[in-house]
């Protein structure tokens, strides 16, 4: 593949070189390649859900701000500065100027205007655009300048600059709508179930420290694989240059030939959970929903498990036990008091045992005489956590709990999950984008639809939940960074002692890449490995900056 | 009157292929998980935005309404749009069926030329070892996952049209080598092959009468496996079929896609089988 | 020729005979968790290494040949006798009995049974026992698995029917019933034998793609399709070579039952 590359570039590089004409075009370098793990959706950057699409959308989007992966940091991009006023409402931009989309059509605050107003259109169901509604009322955006925008939301909006590192800018008045962009790479082809090709936009912004053009590479073309042997496989094969996400096992057998291809950035933002069903209308006898609700019952369910046994087994040690609902990753907002999780069967009984609960012939059974036995339910086709189940199954078994592990197909779960509530306990992970606890409201709040374990409370059915509720509102209306996270912080704390969350593990960011991609720097935040995409490069300056 | 029996079966097929679709609508609604959406669990999306996601789904919730609508569109040449990939279900059967039908073509071709290579060469040469040999390459391949299958085709490099025919082979080859061995050991073709009678003239004139309709009709059933077969392939190669298609509407209950291909595929089983039945009766009807 | 056969029953005998001993073969167990030795290679106290949570892969073999060897053959037998009575019936009486049967078989063919199974397991329960969802996983195979085989068997039915010892045998009075079960049946007995063994290492194969719907066997429990998952991973599994055992295994079981059997194929049609 470097070669193939090579063969390509050098020749341009070497006539430029003889004629003294190094103009900055000439450092185009090469072709990047990596799979998606599925189709992506749409091409629309506001309509974008799905993970496939989320890709293409960093990739092409320009953005007002981003966030800098590695510092977590937000950093200027098409806005050149911004404020956000007391209140959190307001937020006013200024732009850079003489900047066009791909397709020629120049850029201005018209367009920042239409997309934020296209965002927040209640018929176009946008994720990226709920996350500003915080309250009933329209949004205005007010043109000031050609450069100069103010946008005003009807309620604060918590973390409100940060938000805007989602939304990629599109054009009012190009013909190519959605197609033309502000980002390093453009849509240039897509052969749907086959591949994905981006072209390097020749008007992107942007120049490197020497006053290069960006991004380096011609290209990036995205195959789309769902099957991780097989992305494996053409990785071993040199025909994909990169793998985002690698699986530990994978990771390991790659680290014992070849050390310098595999990358492990640490534990990342994502967990694995349990959760009981708490809901009061759920199909399950009383007694079992008794236990389910009971704090005691999952505390010690919780302290039975051997968090670290899952991360070395089942993750090859390329995870970290959970402390809490945030991973230490997130910086800024996890509570630090947090206390590491420790396994004690013992402990973990003698708290049932106060309950009520007793062992029976090795059998626990409640105080009703009814033997604990309950279901944990997964997505098939997740092999860690069918692993992580069947793992638990054994943990229990020592005191005396009997768990039947039933994978089903995700449509069949997310019905059981979101609609029938016929379930009682769920393995899952949650995948974390954003690092402000406000993208999560709609899991801590009680009367909301993604609040798991019991949804749409009409009024707090427990004091904790009460009370994560008023904490969660506090810190979404206050801009005063301080005062969040101290709300944040025992919202933390509460979800740790009632357990209605049973987090199990934080998986490490691990990632592998070819020799011949340079300028990679892999971190915890997705896209771990080409958040800096416009400064990769493939083959060729390696090779040219040595002797 | 062979006019009318084409005319007749093509009035069965096109009723049968309407049926299959409509059982395989109401097969995927009653099926748990129909009208849920990964998007649902999305902690971005607020209530109004996860209440639109659920009526979406919900507008396909009288099965009987939501296909005959179909069949009505359908008559005018709309097949519907899907619901995962936002295009019309037309352009993506065109686009990918070509590809589909090639593959699944030289599957055939390469599955039925050895199966019967080997099949008739086991029943010809009626030596054990041979036969044993036989057996154990069908077996190997037999036992083989579709999944491991497809992945040996990727690590070869091997057209994935060979993966396809590993499938489909074993199968044949069982039922063929049967059929044949049967046939070549009825007396009257054990007389002949002793009276020392061309094989070439045993074989068309005596054999292929005997065995040829049960044949034919394997041939037809041979197409519906290697559609089975082509499934798994293409979704673990990466090929843009409509095997990787029907992959996807199954796993994301993508109803207006799943029925139409449903309906392509009943009919294709349904040619298949109709013209082998055809073949089969001429052939069946000729003097042994 | 013999001595084949013989190898083939030596190793029927002895797959069958240590399975069945394998409480005292493999004492740990199938579900032990042996975690300070996950996806260990062979070793003295593991013969054929641990898999990912560290369970003996040696016992997991031996208690997974137990029930696949038990319920696939049973599964099978059930599918060949639906293709028999279905296929058999239609092409012996012919007319529109014929071409309704085709018309359904063909419709079987053709419809996507994932969502009836994956109804089928949302009308079991959550809790119900590994045994249950087992037997229920190939019931449901062996009830969905007879189309292919009664197409052919239609056809080779369909030959009989005009043939000129049928037509004698019916001319001598004997009735339609008996006339099927004594005369027609007997005949379709190649078609059937190729199905009920092709059926015996697909039902196994499908039993663990059902995994995936909450279907077949539930964990702990092993089963030789689960077992077969492994290679999956065939990236690593090349040099992890004993992770092909269980497939060799159920290519030997498959193919000695098949060498065995092709005796009495050949006696029969002779």
């Amino acid at each position: 593949m470097t070669k193939l590359t090579s063969t390509r570039v050098l020749p341009n590089l070497v006539l430029c070189l003889c004629l003294g004409l190094l103009t900055p075009s000439a450092f185009a370098q090469g072709e990047l390649r990596f799979c998606l793990r599925s189709e992506p959706k749409t091409f629309d950057p506001l309509q974008v859900e799905d993970d496939a699409s989320v890709a293409i959308r960093y990739l092409t989007g320009g953005t007002l701000v981003r966030m800098n992966r590695q510092s977590q940091v937000l950093e200027p991009e098409l806005a050149q500065s911004w404020k956000v006023s007391k209140d959190g409402k307001q937020i006013t931009f200024k732009l850079r100027s003489g900047i066009s989309f791909s397709d020629g059509t120049p850029f201005s605050a018209e367009d920042v205007a239409y997309t934020v107003q296209r965002l927040m259109d209640p018929s176009l169901h946008s994720p990226t655009g709920d996350a500003f509604r915080s309250g009933p009322g329209k949004v205005d955006t007010k043109i000031l300048s050609a450069s100069q925008i103010s946008i005003t939301f009807p309620a604060p909006v918590a973390g409100l600059d940060r938000q805007f590192d989602q939304v990629a800018l599109i054009s009012q008045h190009s013909p190519k709508k959605e197609m033309a962009v502000l980002g390093p790479f453009m849509v240039a082809d897509y052969k749907p179930g086959a591949t994905v090709l981006l072209k390097r936009n020749p008007n992107y912004w942007k120049t490197d420290e020497q006053g290069r053009k960006l991004p380096y590479l011609d290209s990036i073309r995205l195959d789309i694989q769902p099957n991780r042997d097989i992305e494996m496989l053409r990785f071993k094969r040199n025909e994909i240059d990169l793998i985002n996400s690698l699986d530990s096992e994978y990771f390991d057998k790659l680290a014992s030939g070849s050390p310098q291809l595999v990358h492990d950035a640490g534990a990342s933002l994502d967990s694995e959970q349990m959760w009981f069903n708490q809901v009061a209308k759920a199909p399950l006898p009383g007694y079992k929903k008794a236990w389910f609700r009971s704090t005691a019952f999952r505390r010690a369910i919780s302290d039975a498990i051997n968090r670290d046994d899952l991360a070395r087994v089942v993750f090859r040690g390329h995870a970290q036990p959970a402390l809490g609902p945030f991973s230490p990753a997130n910086r800024f907002w996890f509570d630090a008091k947090l206390k590491p999780p420790v396994y004690s069967p013992d402990a973990s009984l003698k708290a049932l045992q106060r309950e009520g609960f007793h062992l029976d012939n090795g059998t626990l059974k409640d105080a009703g005489g009814n033997v604990v036995v309950f279901s944990i339910i997964t997505n098939s086709g997740n092999k860690y956590r069918e692993r992580m189940a069947t793992m638990i199954q054994e943990d229990l078994q020592k005191i005396g709990i009997q768990v039947n592990v039933v994978t089903l197909d995700f449509p069949s779960l997310l019905e059981r999950m979101t609609q029938t509530f016929d379930y009682e306990a769920i393995l899952l992970g949650l995948s974390n984008v954003g690092l402000d606890p406000n993208e999560e409201m709609n899991v801590w709040l009680s009367s909301s639809e993604n609040h798991q374990w019991n949804p749409q409370e009409k009024t707090p059915e427990t004091a904790w939940e009460a009370e994560i509720d008023r904490l969660m509102r506090l810190q979404s209306a206050s801009s005063d960074p301080k005062k969040r996270k101290e709300a944040f912080d025992r919202v933390q704390e509460i979800v740790v002692e009632q357990a209605p969350f049973i987090f199990l593990v934080n998986r490490n960011a691990l990632s592998a890449s070819s020799s011949s991609v340079h300028g990679l720097s892999p971190v915890i935040l997705a896209p771990q490995t080409y958040w800096n995409a416009e400064r990769l490069s493939v083959g060729v300056i390696e090779a040219q900056s040595r002797p | 009157m062979l006019g009318r029996k084409i005319a007749r079966h093509g009035v069965a097929i096109i009723g049968t292929a309407l049926l299959g679709g409509l059982l395989s609508a109401t097969m995927v609604r009653l099926a748990p998980g129909f009208d849920t959406d990964e998007a649902q669990i999305d902690s971005h999306l607020n209530s109004e935005s996860l209440r639109a996601l659920r009526e979406s789904r919900s507008q396909q919730n009288n099965i009987l309404v939501f296909y005959l609508q179909s069949l009505k569109r359908a008559s005018q040449g709309d097949l519907g749009s899907s619901l995962t990939l936002h295009q019309p279900v037309s352009k993506l059967l065109r686009e990918r069926a070509p590809l589909t039908l090639r593959l699944i073509g030289v599957a055939l071709l390469l599955s039925w030329g050895a199966a019967m290579t080997l099949a008739l060469s086991a029943a010809f040469l009626r030596l054990y070892s041979y036969d044993a040999l036989a057996t154990v390459i069908s077996g190997i391949l037999l036992c083989l996952p579709a999944a491991v299958v497809g992945l040996l085709s990727v690590l070869w490099n091997t057209p994935a049209a060979l993966a396809v025919a590993a499938l489909v082979f074993p199968r044949d080859f069982r039922y063929a080598r049967n059929l044949l061995g049967r046939a070549y050991s009825l007396p009257h073709i054990i007389t002949a092959r002793a009276k020392g009678l061309h094989e070439l003239r045993i074989l068309f004139w005596h054999v292929i009468p005997v065995a040829g309709p049960q044949l034919l009709a394997l041939a037809g059933v041979s197409v519906s496996l290697a559609i089975g077969a082509a499934i798994p392939i293409e979704a673990l190669c990466g090929l843009a079929g409509v095997g990787q298609l029907a992959w996807q509407a199954a796993l994301a209950r993508d109803l207006p896609l799943l029925v139409n291909i449903t309906v392509l595929v009943t009919l294709v089983t349904l040619l298949a089988n109709t013209a082998a039945d055809l073949i089969g009766s001429m052939v069946g009807s000729q003097p042994a | 020729m013999k001595i084949w056969r013989r190898v083939a029953c030596a190793v029927l005998l002895l797959v069958v005979g240590v399975s069945l001993c394998a409480t005292f073969v493999a004492p740990a167990g199938y579900a032990r968790q042996y975690r300070e030795a996950a996806d260990a290679p062979p070793s003295r106290q593991h013969w054929l290494g641990t898999d990912d949570i560290g369970r003996d892969r040696f016992a997991r073999v031996l208690y997974g040949t137990r029930l696949s060897l038990l319920l696939a053959p049973a599964a099978a037998l059930l599918s060949t006798l639906m293709a028999a009575v279905i296929g058999g019936l239609a092409g012996y009486l012919g007319g529109m009995f014929q071409r309704a049967a085709m018309t359904v078989t063909d419709l079987f063919l053709s419809l996507p049974w994932l969502f009836l199974l994956i109804t089928v397991r949302a009308l079991l329960p959550l809790n119900v026992s590994p045994l249950v969802s087992v037997l229920a996983t190939f019931l449901i195979l062996g009830m969905l698995g007879w189309t292919s085989a009664a197409r052919v068997l239609c056809a080779s039915a369909a030959c009989l029917r005009d043939s000129d010892f049928l037509r004698q045998a019916r001319a001598s009075g004997i009735p339609g019933a008996r006339l099927f079960w004594i005369h027609v049946l007997p005949n379709l007995k190649p078609v059937l034998l190729a199905q009920f063994w092709v059926s015996i290492p697909v039902f196994i194969l499908s039993e663990a793609n059902l995994g995936i719907l909450g279907l077949g066997v539930a964990e702990p429990m092993p089963s030789w399709g689960s077992l077969l998952k492994e290679l999956e991973g065939l990236v690593s599994v090349g040099e992890e070579p004993w992770k092909f055992v269980p497939l060799i295994l159920l290519v030997a079981v498959v193919t000695s039952f098949q060498l065995i059997v092709s005796k009495q194929e050949e006696e029969f049609a002779v």
